[in-house]
């Protein structure tokens, strides 16, 4: 992969490096030629990494402490909570942790609908994403289950139970997943096992991830192909490696407050609740960052329908390369592809909001329509749209808008620091 | 200084002072990660525990758990304090004084942990009227002091004190 | 997105998450009571001799149908808390008979409770506790605060919440109307009422003292690091804003060198 002709100055450091090149390494990622026009939206790439090393490392210390056994795991987390030193700080650093990390992926996923940067030659790039994706889907239910609070055991009760629609082999998948005949010790033992496992998983593949990236290049906001080396880039250190720290500093102010001073606002009640399986609470809803896609799977009345639906809607997601038929990249130049992107943020945020509310009567209806508008969005809007839409005109470079004050909307203010 | 020169110092001065800073954040941010794996509140509430001793006739010893580990607690009758502190210091290979070891003769509280590599020492056996070893052989003797076999040194004495006649506090 | 932007957007969410400290849970229909906790806000802190009192609330009033069982006596004396005396924690624990054994003859015995053991539960397990009550179990309240949508101010009206029922209201036999309650039916009679205990420390016993102080207590014991959170907190909140302020001065002189060459 690399053109660099990298000689390290130590004797021991050539001697390692002809061995085990990480000193090239090193310096690629080093010299990687950046565009020089990235926004802020840039970087939170690197606030993900920085989310899941810091999930892995206090997922690995509470680890030291919590007992995955359906009578103990409630108390060992008290007792993390109580007297473990520090105890309470890791335990809440992980649980906000897990909600900010999808924060921050997002709006790295939004970005990349924004600026097109799913679109070839990065296919590759945004499907690897969507498997981070799904495995952080996975690895936070089965986080959240560990606890064995209310929520925890009826959430799993209830995802688990989707599996039964599968036709002719659904019931013994379940009690498969179960490990008996319901949500019990066997599956709080399991589940510990492999939310230990997926974040390695998800290590993995983020480095493939960033080799991916790195073939093309990073995509920009005018959407423009770049040469790279040139004028159009810098040198990822240390332009972009101190803004990533600034931007990634803003992010922990954030994170800093919910850990501190609101670390149970987005967390439900009842999960301070020991699980009971007689008692099943009044509303169950998974955390947050789930609720779009417990809005779609509770719009069908069929359980098979609503499964299918959901996962639908992630496949939708996985194949968008091949929806959106613009050959244009960025929404900057698209002006009605971005009135349908911002209706988009807000059909999801709609889907987020609905599946905290009861499935019945207007919020059903209205999770319905936001249901089918977000699949009309990518199965019909999209194709039609890369047909039908009139672009502007792209600019010859990405320093042009800058020179010559520009022909876009977000060209660059005088003020502007990008 | 030139401007050129000035200008470069004061970024020098940011960046240094940011370092510093991350620097100092990131050292903040370990503490917590490595204090976590010291003993918890719990466990350093069992730090100290209190024993009945009112039952233990003059010859017999009781065995209690501390922290983890046994503790021997033996009542010694006057002959047995007698040949202990009769033991001439050239003979040990760790010299200790009984006298230092158990303040009040009649009690000898010590860690039944072997010093060589941990086992818990048989009591009433070996060959100098204590405790012996079963891993490696190591023979104790009344007071807890190595004399033979390969463990460097005597039997540990914890912290302890009498809180009244018929309990003594461990730790 | 510009800079100003970003850290405009960055301020507005951090101010919203400090100053919000309701759940998003939809929970019931009724405004709760509102206290000025001393605890409450960024900068809240336990009034000591609130926690006393409410522990002594607890003590004598809940305790005998209420277990804290994540609780330890050791707990009342440390920081942060109603910070009792090692004296005072040594003869409140060794009020109560603890369960311990095998002894060396294989049996089971009690003995005075210490500082290092748990909190006495009033049943000793679960169905016990519902088969003394009704059928209903009176739940342990070590996190309840945190349990219950709505937080302290929920518990304090709860307990301040008993009323005459409306005259259509159906009520069971052993079940009680409560104003906050959901569904107005609890299987608890009211547990607290003027002057039903004498406070050590001469503080009139009002219901609604009663109420405040146990509350309080219970919040305590649902949050017991809450004092140092709050502090380390704004520490850290402090240190970032700082650093990120250098990181922009930084930064922007990095930036230079590429703006300056067009």
């Amino acid at each position: 992969m690399s053109d660099h002709n990298y000689v390290p100055e130590s004797k021991v450091g050539k001697w390692f490096n002809d061995r085990l090149p990480l000193l090239s390494l090193g310096a690629h990622l080093r010299e990687y030629p950046t565009p020089k026009n990235l926004n802020y939206w840039w970087t939170f790439g690197g606030i993900l990494t920085f989310c899941l090393i810091t999930q892995i490392v206090t997922g690995i210390v509470l680890a030291m402490h919590y007992v995955a056994h359906a009578d103990l795991a409630f108390e060992s987390v008290e007792k993390i909570m109580r007297d473990v030193n520090y105890g309470w700080l890791i335990r809440y650093i992980h649980s906000n942790g897990a909600s900010m990390f999808f924060l921050a992926v997002y709006i790295h996923i939004f970005r990349s609908l924004f600026y097109g940067s799913y679109k070839s030659p990065r296919e590759l790039i945004w499907i690897i994403g969507m498997i981070i994706y799904i495995l952080m889907m996975a690895a936070a239910f089965m986080g959240y289950v560990l606890p064995w609070g209310q929520m925890s055991f009826w959430g799993a009760t209830v995802i688990t139970n989707l599996f039964s629609a599968i036709p002719l082999v659904g019931e013994s998948i379940v009690t498969w997943l179960w490990g008996g005949y319901s949500v019990d010790n066997p599956t709080l033992n399991r589940f510990f096992s492999l939310h230990y496992l997926i974040p390695f998983l998800i290590l993995g593949l983020v480095v493939l991830h960033i080799w991916a990236l790195h073939v093309p290049g990073n995509n920009n906001p005018v959407g423009i192909d770049i040469k790279k080396p040139s004028k159009d880039t810098v040198p990822f250190h240390p332009y972009i490696t101190v803004k990533d720290i600034f931007a990634l500093l803003m992010f922990m102010i954030i994170f800093a407050g919910f850990v501190f001073f609101s670390p149970n606002v987005l967390g439900h009640s009842d999960n301070y609740i020991p699980a009971n399986p007689m008692v099943t609470p009044a509303h169950i809803v998974p955390e947050w960052y789930l609720l779009p896609f417990y809005a779609i799977l509770r719009s069908v009345p069929d359980k098979l329908g609503g499964v299918l639906l959901m996962f639908g809607a992630l496949f939708v997601l996985i194949i968008l390369p091949w929806l959106d038929t613009s050959k244009i990249r960025s929404a900057v130049f698209r002006p009605l592809y971005r009135q349908f992107f911002w209706i988009l943020v807000i059909d999801v945020l709609a889907l987020g909001y609905l599946g905290a509310m009861p499935a019945e009567g207007t919020y059903l209806f209205l999770a319905r329509v936001s249901t089918v508008y977000y699949f009309l969005h990518f199965l019909v809007i999209l194709p039609v749209l890369g047909f039908l839409e009139k672009t502007d005109p792209l600019p010859a470079s990405i320093s042009e808008p800058v020179l010559t004050g520009g022909l876009s909307t977000s060209a660059a203010k005088s003020d502007d620091i990008k | 200084m030139s401007k050129q020169e000035d200008k470069k110092n004061r970024r020098d001065f940011l960046f240094t002072a940011s370092y510093t800073v991350g620097a100092v954040g990131l050292g903040a941010t370990i503490w917590p990660l490595i204090h976590q794996m010291n003993p918890d509140e719990s466990v350093k509430a069992l730090a100290t525990t209190e024993v009945d001793v009112s039952q233990v006739a003059p010859g017999k010893s009781i065995t209690v758990l501390w922290r983890g580990k046994p503790v021997f607690i033996k009542r010694r009758t006057p002959e047995e304090i007698a040949e202990v502190r009769a033991v001439d210091l050239k003979d040990l290979k760790d010299p200790q004084k009984d006298e230092d070891r158990a303040k009040n003769p009649e009690w000898l509280v010590m860690l039944g942990v072997c010093t060589h590599l941990g086992c818990v020492p048989l009591a009433d056996k070996g060959d100098f009227k204590g405790w012996f070893c079963p891993c490696h052989g190591s023979h104790y003797d009344g007071s807890g002091r190595i004399r033979k076999g390969p463990a460097p040194v005597n039997m540990e004495i914890p912290e302890y004190e009498f809180v009244d006649s018929n309990t003594i506090k461990i730790g | 997105m510009t800079l100003n932007r970003l850290i405009k957007l960055t301020l507005s969410i951090l101010f919203v998450v400090l100053f919000s400290s309701k759940s998003f849970a939809a929970g019931s229909n009724i405004e709760n009571l509102k206290v000025d906790w001393s605890f409450a806000g960024i900068t809240g802190k336990f009034d000591r001799s609130s926690l006393q009192r409410g522990y002594q609330v607890y003590k004598e009033v809940c305790a005998s149908c209420h277990s804290m069982q994540y609780l330890s006596f050791r707990n009342l004396g440390e920081k942060g808390g109603p910070e009792f005396s090692e004296e005072e924690v040594k003869a409140i624990a060794a009020g109560y008979e603890v369960n311990d054994g095998p002894n060396s003859d294989g049996e089971m015995f009690t003995r005075p409770g210490r500082a290092s053991d748990k909190f006495v539960k009033p049943y000793p397990n679960v169905n016990a506790a519902m088969a003394a009550n009704g059928g209903a179990y009176p739940p342990d309240l070590s996190v309840i605060v945190k349990a219950r949508s709505g937080g302290a101010n929920y518990i304090y009206s709860l307990l301040m919440g008993y009323e005459e029922k409306p005259a259509d209201f159906v009520l069971d036999e052993g079940v009680y109307y409560n104003k906050y309650m959901e569904g107005n039916k609890i299987k608890m009679p009211a547990p607290l009422s003027d002057n039903l205990i004498e406070y050590s420390d001469g503080t009139k016993a009002s219901l609604d003292q009663l109420s405040k102080d146990v509350t309080t207590f219970l919040t305590w014991a649902a949050e017991p690091h809450l004092e140092a959170r709050h502090k380390t907190g704004t520490k850290v909140i402090i240190y970032l804003i700082l650093l990120a302020t250098l990181v922009y001065f930084s930064m922007k002189k990095i930036w230079l060198r590429v703006d300056s060459e067009k």
